[in-house]
């Protein structure tokens, strides 16, 4: 028990010290996390509105397949994108392996079918409100998905939030495909992984706490950058 | 610009599961006014103009519009029952046709503003659509409706649930549109309405038309059981 | 958009940075002893190159060296080094220092290991009284170490009860906090323990067996093999860890005043006996 209230107290000082190391690794974590998120965002919401409106012969699997992609276990996907980017695998040229970039190409495998499930599950309800009215209307179907997107956007925005929380959080792969390596891939999640392992506990849940204050103030902006639970507003 | 009417229906019906909810129908859609679908509840009048709209699946006969069908869809609107109002402001949604035309954002908001006011909204413009009364909501639907000055006009009991009042200024807002020349086809239930409205009524039964005359006729003589026991206020199974 | 392309080319730039960049594997063990927060500095400083060190498991170190996707490995297990060059993975070996492995066990000492004559006795004691073992059970230098001394003391890990002989498959420091939890036995590398943060009721039970040496060596990875290995860095760097500065510097690294590492390098770059 002492240990959490070391842990607390080790946090504050980081923070408030500023500490080098710990503003480097909580800008990367931030980094690789915010840019997964938006990546996963531009790739799960359209396939997520698509799979909605299109009807097409083998939909109903492909809709639980993106639905059991979301229990993927990160570790496992942190395996299959080492040996897709080691030097000796297929992609290994590109020379990707362990940086940043590496990590956010896992977390995006990771959370995609999160926020694509988030997205086809919120804009299915929308759409069976519009279906007539948007027929009836002669919208395209580029307009319909827009339409869809447009008014869907606060659940959206939730699956986004999601698909963060996921990333922000996650160590399994990233620490496969980053290495951990100091001052490169290191993030808030490995070194708490490493510092655990050192039996560092208190420095272990301090570097916690900041992860876990990072993520509150995370969406805390967001939800006032969208100025959610306004009188009326969806 | 050429009508898009007449329109031409023989034999047309819907089925759904092998069930025949509507036809085969032989209808003529021509000229000016209002025709007025009439019958007892599950007659198939929704499901009559959701098929002249092209919203419910066509099973057989055909439907020949004046013009290329791409065309005729352009010109149409209908209300719905229960209208659909988007996530958005009021204005948003009356503007929302013309911008899916691709008419500029500005432009499209100044003609919704014209035509909230026409209507009566335009006191409730900037306000979310989801705060609108049952009343005001089938305004805003009409007026979206209205704002593409479609050649056609289908409503679908637009007033089964509202006050005298909203009732008695939808009314108004429809003979001003069928005057400025939209062809209106409506369904009701309410008879009263009917008298007050109709240029033409279309009798529904059992999904198919049963009779069809000019408003005044149809009242005065009508011409089967079905339709005098019903405008009589009696039950009709 | 385009933040997100600076961002990644930024992320991808990291990389080609000013100074040189290697990229070494090391073993759990030698990152815990906390003798790699010494060494690092003074390598940027006098060759004006950056070690990025993977901390892994001897198992995964040798993985990575086989895919090319490290350009040295510094490990501690003879046998698997010696395939591995010998598979041409690597160009040598190279010995750089040693340090020594101990048997960590609860201080109530339940199997009385402290009484025993040798390392094969202790651990023969542990497996007679059935107390609770933890062993890192990760194909990992130290694991190997660890299965050929039960071994020499004739017991059958593959057979023994799950009750006492607990497989972690972890890294050194958590097998540690596992012995910990569990307030059991458990080999391991004198550095690491003493660099452990978490001892709690652990202490040192039996130590000094020659059998308990851990000799460390340094594997660059064959360009021959993999011409995009950064060979000419590699070779610098074992320059510099056989040099006098550095193995002076690696005897004299300490813990509450205890040595921890015997720099046994040797100027030809023969290897010991053994």
């Amino acid at each position: 028990m002492s240990e959490i209230w070391q842990g607390l107290t080790a946090a504050f000082w980081l923070i408030v010290s500023l500490d080098a190391d710990l503003v480097e690794i909580t800008l990367r974590s931030l980094q690789v996390t915010l840019t997964a998120v938006v990546i996963a965002c531009l790739l799960g919401m359209p396939l997520g509105t698509w799979l909605a409106i299109q009807r097409f012969r083998y939909r109903r699997t492909v809709i639980a397949l993106l639905n059991a992609l979301m229990g993927l276990p990160p570790v496992v996907v942190g395996l299959i994108v080492y040996l897709m980017l080691s030097r000796s695998g297929p992609l290994g040229a590109l020379n990707l392996i362990f940086t940043p970039t590496a990590m956010i190409v896992a977390q995006v495998v990771i959370v995609t079918p999160l926020i694509a499930s988030i997205a086809h599950q919120a804009v299915r309800e929308i759409w069976s409100d519009y279906h007539d009215l948007l027929i009836s209307l002669n919208a395209s179907k580029p307009q319909r998905m827009l339409t869809l997107l447009m008014d869907s956007r606060r659940a959206l925005l939730t699956a986004a939030l999601a698909g963060f929380g996921r990333a922000i959080g996650e160590v399994g792969a990233i620490m496969i495909v980053g290495g951990n390596i100091d001052h490169v891939s290191r993030v808030l999640t490995t070194a708490i992984a490493l510092e655990t392992s050192k039996g560092n506990f208190a420095l272990a849940l301090g570097l916690g706490f900041v992860l876990i204050g990072l993520a509150i103030a995370v969406n805390l902006g967001i939800h006032a950058l969208g100025r959610t639970e306004r009188e009326g507003r969806w | 610009m050429n009508s898009i009417l007449p329109l031409s229906v023989r034999g047309a019906s819907v089925k759904r599961r092998g069930k025949t909810i509507v036809g085969p129908v032989d209808l003529d859609l021509a000229g000016q006014g209002m025709t007025i679908v009439m019958g007892p509840n599950g007659a198939g009048k929704t499901t009559l103009l959701r098929m002249l709209h092209g919203l419910a699946r066509q099973s057989g006969g055909s439907m020949t519009w004046n013009q290329p069908l791409a065309q005729a869809q352009m010109r149409q609107a209908f209300v719905f029952q229960t209208p659909v109002v988007l996530r958005r402001s009021v204005r948003d949604n009356i503007a929302f046709p013309l911008i899916l035309r691709g008419v500029a954002r500005k432009q499209a908001r100044t003609q919704a503003d014209h035509w909230a006011a026409r209507v009566g909204l335009a006191g409730m413009l900037r306000r979310p659509a989801a705060v609108l009364s049952g009343g005001e909501t089938q305004k805003l639907a009409l007026a979206r409706a209205l704002i593409r000055e479609p050649e056609l006009l289908f409503l679908d009991e637009p007033t089964a649930n509202l006050d005298g009042r909203s009732m008695r200024e939808i009314e108004t807002i429809l003979t001003e549109a069928m005057h400025e020349g939209t062809r209106i086809v409506m369904a009701t239930h309410n008879i009263g309405q009917a008298r007050r409205l109709a240029s033409d009524v279309i009798f529904l039964y059992r999904g198919r038309v049963h009779e069809r005359n000019q408003a005044v006729a149809f009242f005065d003589c009508p011409e089967t059981t079905e339709a005098a026991a019903f405008i009589n206020g009696d039950i009709v199974e | 958009m385009k933040h997100l392309i600076l961002a990644c080319v930024i992320a991808v730039a990291g990389l080609a940075a000013h100074a040189d960049a290697l990229r070494l594997a090391v073993t759990t063990s030698f990152s815990n002893s906390g003798l790699s927060d010494i060494l690092l500095p003074e390598i940027a400083a006098d060759l004006d190159l950056q070690v990025q060190m993977l901390v892994v498991g001897t198992g995964q170190a040798l993985r990575l060296g086989r895919a090319g996707d490290v350009d040295a490995i510094l490990v501690h297990s003879r046998a698997a080094e010696e395939a591995f060059v010998a598979e041409g993975y690597a160009t040598h070996r190279r010995e750089i220092m040693y340090n020594d492995f101990v048997l960590i066990g609860p201080a109530a000492d339940p199997a009385r290991v402290r009484e025993a004559d040798g390392i094969g006795d202790a651990l023969a004691r542990v497996a007679r009284t059935a107390a609770v073992f933890v062993s890192r059970g990760d194909d990992s230098g130290t694991h190997r170490r660890e299965l050929s001394l039960w071994t020499q003391a004739d017991v059958d890990t593959e057979t023994a009860d799950p009750a006492w002989y607990r497989a972690a498959g972890a890294g050194m420091g958590t097998t540690l906090n596992v012995a910990v939890g569990m307030n059991g036995y458990v080999l391991s590398d004198r550095a690491s323990w003493l660099n452990f943060a978490n001892k709690s009721d652990l202490e040192i039970l039996f130590q000094g067996d020659p059998a308990l040496y851990n000799q460390y060596a340094y594997l660059p990875i064959d360009p021959a093999r993999y011409p995009h290995v950064k060979n000419d860095l590699a070779n610098k760097l074992e320059d510099w860890l056989v040099s006098d500065k550095a193995q002076a510097m690696i005897g004299a690294y300490s813990i509450d005043g205890q040595t921890l590492f015997v720099p046994n390098a040797t100027k030809d770059g023969k290897a010991t006996d053994g």
